[in-house]
């Protein structure tokens, strides 16, 4: 394999992680969306790079299906709730940036620590590229967990989901099916999780999971 | 082998039909004679092949289970003699329920569980895997369980069976862990592959440790006795005597199933505990059963006194074994082993006295009893060889196997361990104290209740029960004797299981020489004969009757009594069964159990009568039992607040769980 090919793989899984990280921190929920949609565009991006050098045609639907449902669909999607219920400047309030940024780099250290001694006689861009992948899980739970919004909360989840992606890119083999049924997956939560935004929104006036819990008689 | 799983099928067979109970009206008898048939059947077989010195072994595989996990069974000489006393007390039992469940209130709630509860003591008894065990175990606890519910209207009896049912939960779950070790990696639950699989001494350990959790709760030993006189009791009489005859019985085969053949060579140290557990089950079990009032749970504690002294047995031989003096083991087997038998004879005897006593009089307070020699004359003679016997009194069976514990225990100093040789000092100690006291028990538990004069109405009226009751009393009652006069004979029944635990058959050297004299050549030296103590008891007794008769008047003397303390007419004035207690529970009940008389006397010139209470409480409970509850309840409480989390905090958890899981790994690569 040309290091080229090996390089270029390393960038765009990379970069998929530094987006992981830059939505650890985004306050504004426009901005949460609009870095999930770099996320996914880039996703798309390693997934029609991994389809080229692994001479793998079905990995070009995928890469499809990232762009078109995570890169647009769902962002526009997300921004035309945001509109519509009038939320564009809302904070979401997250955890510290200094505290959330060392979990992060503590979880991507562990994913490596994990991923690289199970895995000694598989090749470098596979290690790498699963190491990345746990990264990206892990920082998506992570931003999961420090997120009050529900709108933070989903991206979170799909965020994960590009993980999830990410790994199954990676490995050869991997046959499409898994990855449609994933997309399908992600389509039928959005869907849920739309409604479910409405029906909050319609009940609380906000989608402030505090008020949800204060509803429910729930401790913090 | 085949015979046993025909008797066992037609056991299930008889509970369908207990169950048809409400279409089919001669269900009482066709259940109780057929599982007297079928038990004695059983027995019978049994019985020959361990008379044959048959120490052969038999296999049986069901196609029942998973399809690639049959049901094993097997019968060896283990099994044989706890089948004998299973089916033996089944039998007894079955006899006695005939007359005495007629007169139940719901019949239904016992007729079709009774065949199945003995057919699951049978069923464990010719387990060959863990699977078939534990779950003839569990069947075993649960038939039990129901049958202590069939009173179920009473508050105790609800509290009783909620306290079994915990205790049975744990001590199941305890025997599951612990063939789980046994099995180790391989993960063959089959008993012939855990025999061939040899465990280093730590699982070994833990193995016996959790299977004497396990087996002990079952068995009642202390401090895991608590549910045992609170379940026991509430069942009907003669349920009350196969789950404290039989069913204990079937905890210790469990205890000797693991220690004696599964796990191999035994650690002498393993004895050693086991042998400190049976003595202070003895003496604690002897002593409650001292202060109480209650015929069946004064029994009940009795039994926990027996399971203590057959557990010294087994420690003791288990020490013998490991210490490598093969014929000692085999000694303190055959004791331990007889008293097995012999204990669910007597336990039979006294319950269904217990249970006729209930059918005359409708009283189980000793206090309300009294006199019944002169209204119930045939229980009371019945009663009375057991009670001798259950006190170890020479010519009767008890006394023949407490005497064999005995000569294993003054023969300690044998042994190199020092501990040992003091441990063993101390144990013979602690056994003969529970032995002096359980006479003193049974001393006041029949002489309260048969001697002296009727302290309620109801005593006075009390009728001898009938035919079918009484025979099921005297059976127990002449085999008692039988083998107390001639214990070789039950000795002889005994060795297979001896070559099969402990590797040698007999203690002394003459093997079957003489039926009349018992180790006339032995290592230990002493011998006794049964036979003889009979004859001289006989004579002299003879003799002392000719006395009084030939020199003593038989004229009515008259004369103006000053009393002896006997001149009031009221039977309230005799001793009650607490005052004839009051002495022991001053010396050795006020500090262990914090016994207190409460006396309330009133002033003079007050109508209010003066009172007596007793206040009794169980170490058991106050030390271990309640301060578990508080701390479940406690984490309960903590652990309740994860029901009210938010989902963020859900998550947090799980995302915590699933990094800590992941260092793990990290870790320990």
């Amino acid at each position: 394999m040309p290091s080229i090919h090996y390089d270029i793989a390393h960038m765009l899984g990379a970069v998929v992680l530094l987006m992981s990280f830059a939505l650890l921190y985004q306050r504004r929920l426009s901005s949460i969306i609009q870095v999930f949609a770099a996320q996914s565009t880039v996703l798309a991006a390693a997934a029609a790079w991994q389809g080229y050098i692994q001479d793998a045609p079905h990995l070009y639907i995928t890469a499809l299906l990232a762009l078109s449902m995570k890169a647009i669909v769902i962002p526009v999607a997300l921004n035309r709730v945001i509109q519509k219920l009038r939320i564009e400047r809302t904070v979401d309030t997250a955890l510290g940036v200094g505290p959330t940024m060392i979990a992060g780099v503590s979880l991507v250290t562990l994913s490596i620590l994990l991923v690289l001694p199970v895995t000694p006689d598989v090749t470098a861009l596979t290690r790498e590229d699963l190491a990345l992948a746990l990264s990206v899980v892990l920082l998506g739970l992570l931003t999961m967990i420090t997120r009050r919004n529900a709108i933070g909360q989903v991206i979170g989840f799909m965020s994960l989901e590009n993980g999830l992606i990410l790994a199954a890119i990676g490995v050869e083999g991997m046959p499409l099916i898994v990855e449609m049924l994933v997309a399908f997956a992600v389509m039928v939560a959005f869907i849920i999780f739309g409604i479910f935004f409405f029906h909050i929104r319609e009940r609380f006036d906000t989608l402030d999971l505090r008020t949800l819990e204060d509803f429910r008689g729930e401790r913090r | 082998m085949a015979f046993i799983s025909l008797c066992i099928l037609a056991m299930l067979v008889l509970a369908t039909v207990g169950a048809a109970r409400p279409w089919f009206s001669h269900a009482h008898e066709v259940v109780h004679a057929g599982m007297a048939l079928t038990c004695g059947a059983a027995a019978v077989a049994v019985l020959a092949r361990l008379a044959a010195n048959d120490s052969g072994v038999e296999t049986l595989t069901l196609p029942i289970g998973l399809p690639w996990l049959h049901a094993n069974l097997r019968l060896d000489a283990l099994s044989a003699i706890f089948l004998l006393a299973v089916n033996l007390g089944g039998c007894l039992a079955a006899v006695f329920g005939w007359s005495y469940a007629r007169h139940d209130a719901e019949p239904g709630r016992v007729l079709p569980v009774f065949p199945l509860f003995i057919a699951a003591m049978n069923l464990v008894l010719v387990a060959d895997d863990a699977f078939v065990f534990l779950a003839a175990w569990e069947f075993m606890s649960l038939s039990s369980w129901l049958l202590v519910l069939a009173t179920h209207r009473e508050d105790e009896t609800r509290r009783a069976a909620y306290v079994y049912l915990v205790m049975a939960s744990f001590g199941t779950a305890c025997l599951l862990l612990g063939f789980g070790i046994l099995a180790g990696a391989s993960g063959d639950y089959g008993f012939a592959a855990i025999r061939a699989h040899q465990l280093e001494p730590v699982p070994a350990s833990f193995a016996v440790l959790l299977v004497l959790l396990g087996a002990g709760s079952k068995a009642g030993l202390v401090p895991l006795h608590v549910w045992l006189p609170l379940a026991h009791p509430a069942a009907p009489s003669h349920i009350s005597a196969l789950m404290s005859g039989v069913m204990t019985k079937v905890a210790i085969y469990g205890l000797m199933r693991v220690l004696f053949d599964l796990i191999g060579q035994p650690l002498w140290w393993w004895g050693a505990v086991l042998a400190v557990i049976g003595a202070v089950t003895a003496v604690v079990g002897v002593l409650h059963a001292l202060m109480q009032d209650d015929i069946k749970k004064l029994l009940a504690y009795s039994t926990v006194e027996n399971i203590g002294v057959i557990v010294i047995g087994l420690g003791l031989a288990l020490v013998f074994k490991a210490s490598g003096v093969p014929a000692l083991a085999a000694l303190a087997m055959t004791a331990a082993m007889l008293h097995v038998l012999n204990h669910s004879l007597f336990k039979s005897i006294l319950f269904f006295s217990a249970g006729s006593i209930l059918t005359a009089t409708g009283e189980r307070d000793l206090n309300q009893l009294g006199g019944l020699i002169h209204r119930m004359p045939a229980t009371a003679l019945f009663c009375l060889i057991g009670a001798a016997a259950i006190s170890s009194l020479p010519p009767l069976n008890g006394f023949v196997a407490e005497w064999m514990l005995f000569q294993a225990v003054l023969n300690g100093p044998l042994l190199e361990q020092w501990e040992l040789k003091i441990g063993f000092a101390v144990i013979g100690a602690l056994l003969a104290l529970s032995t002096a006291l359980a006479a003193a028990c049974f001393v006041r538990f029949y002489g309260i209740a048969f001697l002296g004069r009727a302290r309620s109405a109801r005593a006075e009226q009390a009728r001898e029960v009938d035919p079918v009751m009484l025979t099921a009393i005297a059976v127990p009652a002449v085999l008692c004797l039988v083998i107390g006069v001639l214990p070789k004979l039950a000795i002889s029944l005994i060795e297979p299981v001896n070559r099969l635990s402990v590797g040698e058959g007999m203690f002394d050297a003459g093997g079957h020489g003489g039926w009349v004299w018992l180790a006339p050549a032995s290592a230990f030296g002493n011998s006794y004969s049964g036979f003889m103590m009979f004859m001289t008891i006989l004579i002299l007794t003879i003799l002392a009757v000719y006395m009084i008769h030939r020199y003593a008047s038989n004229r009515v003397r008259r004369s103006i009594p000053w009393g002896c303390g006997f001149t009031d007419p009221a039977p309230l004035g005799q001793y009650s069964a607490s005052s004839f207690a009051q002495p022991i529970r001053r010396v050795f009940v006020s500090q262990l159990f914090g016994a207190r008389d409460i006396v309330d006397m009133p002033a003079p010139g007050e109508t209010r009568p003066a009172r007596f209470e007793l206040e009794l409480r169980d170490p058991a409970w106050d030390w271990l039992f309640t301060p578990v509850v508080k701390l479940v309840g406690w984490i309960a409480d903590k652990v309740d607040h994860l029901q009210f989390l938010t989902i963020r905090r859900y998550l947090t958890l799980m995302f915590l769980a699933l990094v800590t899981l992941l260092v793990l790994v990290a870790v320990s690569q």
